[in-house]
């Protein structure tokens, strides 16, 4: 058990490796750099930038320059964001993007399974059919529409709710409403995937020949349920579940700039226009980094769901 | 869990109700949406208009500008020598944020600091259009600081020498690359590469207002700043500036009282806001959408093909589809700019011919016939071709909605069938600077009042020629316009330059760029300059 997880945390390094590598020559094979600009800058002060920021060194130097800053956590300066460095931008955004973000992990797990298991029991009935449908919507509505149709339509004729992510809440109101519009829409897409998986998961499970005997056995419907169905049924969502927490942690681009909220999912996006190279680099291994940590969760969940997997073990041993 | 709600929604009720308005009555407090968060409001260092925009509030230079007339600042008056290369100015007693002395060396230390390459300021470049001596070889020659020709011989007096006579000079200074910043407080530690004016412990500002709080990717606080030499007339106490670049969001706010001024709308909006909102605004900014022809393909040689094509366009009709308040262009300096006289340049020099709606189409189309007997081929010959010539373009939707109707009217018109391509930012920037295209969109704004800072940029040599334009005569006029003491010369030269770029064509001008905002009706006397950048100084709250 102990040799397994030292393995996975060796070839996660590794994965990381291969992302930081990966990452780092893509970025500096796309044309543009980041003191590209509608007004070119003299070319004295683009080489004054250069050398500050060691860009005029040969590229393989770099990055071994910056593979040696990785392993003591140093991820760099922003080129972007004057005067800060990507540590800073992540521990400042990080916070907010995770506060969001963990709710609507919760939420979307709170509702989202049940939603699957009432679907899945009431099979065809109208509370199946009903739900189903709003996990179609939620499936086919894109973010920015549900927040932006949230914004107009709801926060606007609703007082209590703030139109925008509030950062310091003078009231227990605003501390409270201001998720709403934000988990709605960064759990929308999830939420719905979730509950359909869990249905069809539970769906399967129930015509299993287990299921029947304890049926058979006289064991309470609750308890065929709870304690025999769920658990099984769990696993594919547990599997979905992990990589997911790590992109919703990380904050989403659309949903952090329509709400206002100050968190790293603009990064993503605009280190990329803007070249940010660090940051680039800087957000893709902390986003690989939790990845990587959430699979090893789920890892560790399926022994506790199903204690037939054992972990590390060979089948047969 | 509906219990649970209820109790929560009496809570909201009641600490809502005691939360609001801890601001005493007769407090004007503006609520201002920003935009983008800007990345840096240092003046010397910034290169952008949102950061321009909060400078505005936080710095005075030595002159202000509102609505394109020239107020005294912090220098009280100035003189030009008479032969047009000293330009004295004579600065008030103020003083600093912190409360300590302004004096005419913190200009001397402000203006060396931004052309110094090893500060690297995005907007280091201006100093060449300043004319002031030495500095052009500080900025790209690795000239001294020293030989500059910027002194202060007394505490109120700022003495600038310059190479050539520059009519704009002075109202060049009003531009925030040119406002004073406090070396201690530049220098000051933790406040590196600019993050001095975002701290509001570091910062040390003379403007009307100054910042007391920063939040990235949210918002800041200004308040009054009485230590503003004019802070009788200053009447808002507090601006909450915001950082939401979704107009939608913004918009919502606006219309729930949240925000009193934005800088932005949603596109769908704009024509019933035209229509029914006086709070909505639309001022023309100093800028023009173009498209440069790349006049070292062979495709392009022909004067009169490019004619042919820039009439064989519908600018109104693009304008409209576009829906921002912008301007048809017919000639490459947009309206706004004044001449010697005191008249618009761009009314006075007239259309060039070029109409703003489809009334081109038939010229257009005799041009094209007699471009294809000088190029000795038929038209149908001239249409094969140019078949499959690229307008490339940068990607975004405004862009490319210009793109589809040039490419539509040149083919009804025309029959001329052009492909579209567009490229991401920053790939585009180096393909058109590299000249590796046929037809780019391009795009200038000017950050100083006179029409040379747009003609300038297609002399030979200049980086920003991206049609490659080569004219002896054209350069011969801008360096004669540049070389002028007299102001009637100067404009002269000007008028004759543009005749002669427009009968070149090397760029086929699309419209005038604008600059739309709403502002609340009780929002009043506040003001904005012609370069676009919003002021309020003097503005009140009046419910």
């Amino acid at each position: 058990m102990k040799n397994y997880y030292v393995q996975r945390v060796l070839y996660a390094l590794f994965t990381l490796y291969i992302v930081i590598t990966v990452t780092f020559f893509m970025m500096h094979a796309i044309p543009g750099g980041p003191f590209t600009r509608e007004r070119h800058l003299p070319p004295e002060i683009e080489a004054i930038l250069n050398e500050k920021y060691h860009l005029d060194d040969p590229l393989f130097k770099q990055y071994i320059d910056y593979l040696g800053g990785v392993v003591t956590f140093d991820l760099g300066p922003s080129f972007k964001e004057l005067g800060l460095t990507v540590n800073d931008l992540i521990r400042e955004g990080f916070p907010s993007s995770m506060n969001v973000g963990l709710v609507s992990v919760i939420m979307i797990i709170a509702i989202g399974v049940p939603l699957g298991i009432i679907s899945a029991l009431k099979q065809n009935k109208f509370i199946d059919h009903a739900a189903m449908f709003l996990a179609t919507l939620g499936v086919t509505i894109p973010s920015f529409v549900i927040a932006t149709l949230f914004i107009t339509l709801i926060a606007a004729n609703f007082t209590f709710i703030p139109i925008s992510w509030v950062n310091d809440p003078q009231n227990v109101g605003d501390a409270i409403f201001r998720y709403i519009g934000p988990v709605i829409a960064l759990s929308g897409y999830s939420l719905s995937f979730v509950s359909r998986l869990t249905r069809s998961s539970m769906l399967e499970v129930l015509r299993q020949d287990y299921i029947r005997t304890a049926r058979a056995n006289g064991l309470s419907e609750r308890r065929v349920i709870f304690k025999h169905a769920l658990k099984n049924a769990l696993i594919p969502v547990v599997t979905y579940v992990g990589p997911m927490a790590a992109a919703i942690l990380t904050g989403s681009f659309v949903v952090e700039r329509i709400f206002v909220i100050p968190g790293i999912g603009r990064y993503f996006v605009e280190s990329v226009s803007n070249r940010d190279y660090t940051v680039i680099i800087g957000m893709t291994i902390f986003y690989a980094a939790l990845y990587i940590v959430m699979v090893l969760l789920v890892d560790v969940a399926y022994a506790f769901i199903d204690p037939r997997i054992r972990l590390g073990k060979k089948m047969g041993d | 869990m509906k219990k649970l709600l209820s109790v929560l929604l009496v809570f909201a009720v009641v600490f809502g109700l005691a939360a609001c308005n801890p601001t005493q009555s007769g407090d004007m407090v503006l609520n201002w949406n920003i935009g983008a968060d800007p990345q840096t409001i240092d003046p010397t260092l910034n290169g952008a208009s949102d950061g321009g925009d909060v400078i505005n509030q936080t710095f005075e230079g030595l002159v202000r500008e509102v609505s394109g007339v020239i107020l005294p600042g912090i220098a009280e008056t100035w003189e030009t020598s008479s032969d047009g290369l000293t330009v004295t100015f004579h600065l008030r007693d103020t003083k600093w944020s912190d409360g300590t002395d302004l004096t005419a060396s913190d200009f001397v230390y402000s203006w060396k600091r931004g052309m110094d390459p090893a500060t690297a300021s995005e907007y280091a470049w201006i100093w060449e259009y300043t004319n002031i001596v030495g500095a052009l070889d500080v900025v790209y020659e690795g000239g001294s600081l020293d030989d500059v020709g910027i002194s202060a011989p007394d505490a109120s007096t700022l003495v600038v020498e310059l190479v050539n006579p520059t009519p704009y000079f002075v109202s060049l200074m009003a531009f925030y690359h040119f406002l004073p910043v406090k070396q201690s407080a530049v220098e000051a530690v933790g406040g590196e590469d600019g993050l001095w004016a975002k701290d509001p412990e570091l910062v040390v500002c003379n403007g009307p207002f100054k910042l007391t709080s920063y939040t990235a990717g949210a918002g800041l606080t200004l308040v009054k700043n009485e230590n503003y030499w004019d802070a009788d007339h200053v009447y808002l106490s507090q601006i909450n500036g915001y950082f939401i670049d979704i107009a939608t969001t913004a918009f919502v706010k606006y219309n729930n009282g949240e925000l009193d001024f934005i800088p932005d709308v949603p596109t769908v909006m704009i024509p019933s806001l035209v229509a029914e909102s006086p709070e909505f605004y639309a001022f023309a900014l100093l800028g023009t959408y173009y498209y440069n022809f790349n006049m070292q393909v062979e495709e392009f040689e022909n004067a009169k093909l490019r004619r042919a094509l820039t009439l064989a366009i519908d600018r109104e009709a693009i304008v409209e589809a576009l829906s921002g308040g912008q301007i048809p262009a017919t000639g490459f300096v947009p309206v706004g700019f004044a001449d010697n006289n005191g008249d618009d340049f761009a009314t006075e020099a007239g259309d060039f011919g070029i109409s703003t709606d489809d009334g081109g189409y038939a010229e257009a189309v005799t041009l094209f016939a007699e471009a294809a007997s000088e190029m000795e081929m038929t038209v149908p010959e001239l249409q094969a071709y140019l078949n499959g010539q690229v307008i490339l373009y940068n990607t975004s939707e405004g862009h490319a909605l210009v793109a589809q109707m040039v490419q539509e009217s040149w083919n009804s018109v025309l029959g001329v069938q052009v492909t579209l391509q567009n490229q991401e930012w920053a790939v585009f920037q180096d393909t058109r600077q590299e000249g590796n295209y046929d037809i780019a969109r391009g795009g200038w704004l000017t950050d100083f009042m006179d029409p040379a800072g747009l003609l300038a940029i297609f002399t030979q040599g200049n980086d920003y020629n991206d049609p490659k334009y080569a004219s002896d005569a054209y350069d011969l006029l801008m360096t004669e316009a540049q070389e002028t003491t007299d102001p009637a010369v100067h404009f002269a030269k000007l008028y004759a330059a543009q005749e002669i770029l427009m009968a070149d064509l090397p760029v086929l001008p699309v419209y005038y760029y604008s600059d739309i905002m709403m502002a609340k009706s009780y929002l009043v006397d506040w003001d904005r300059s012609v370069l676009g950048s919003v002021d309020f100084t003097h503005a009140k709250i009046e419910k």
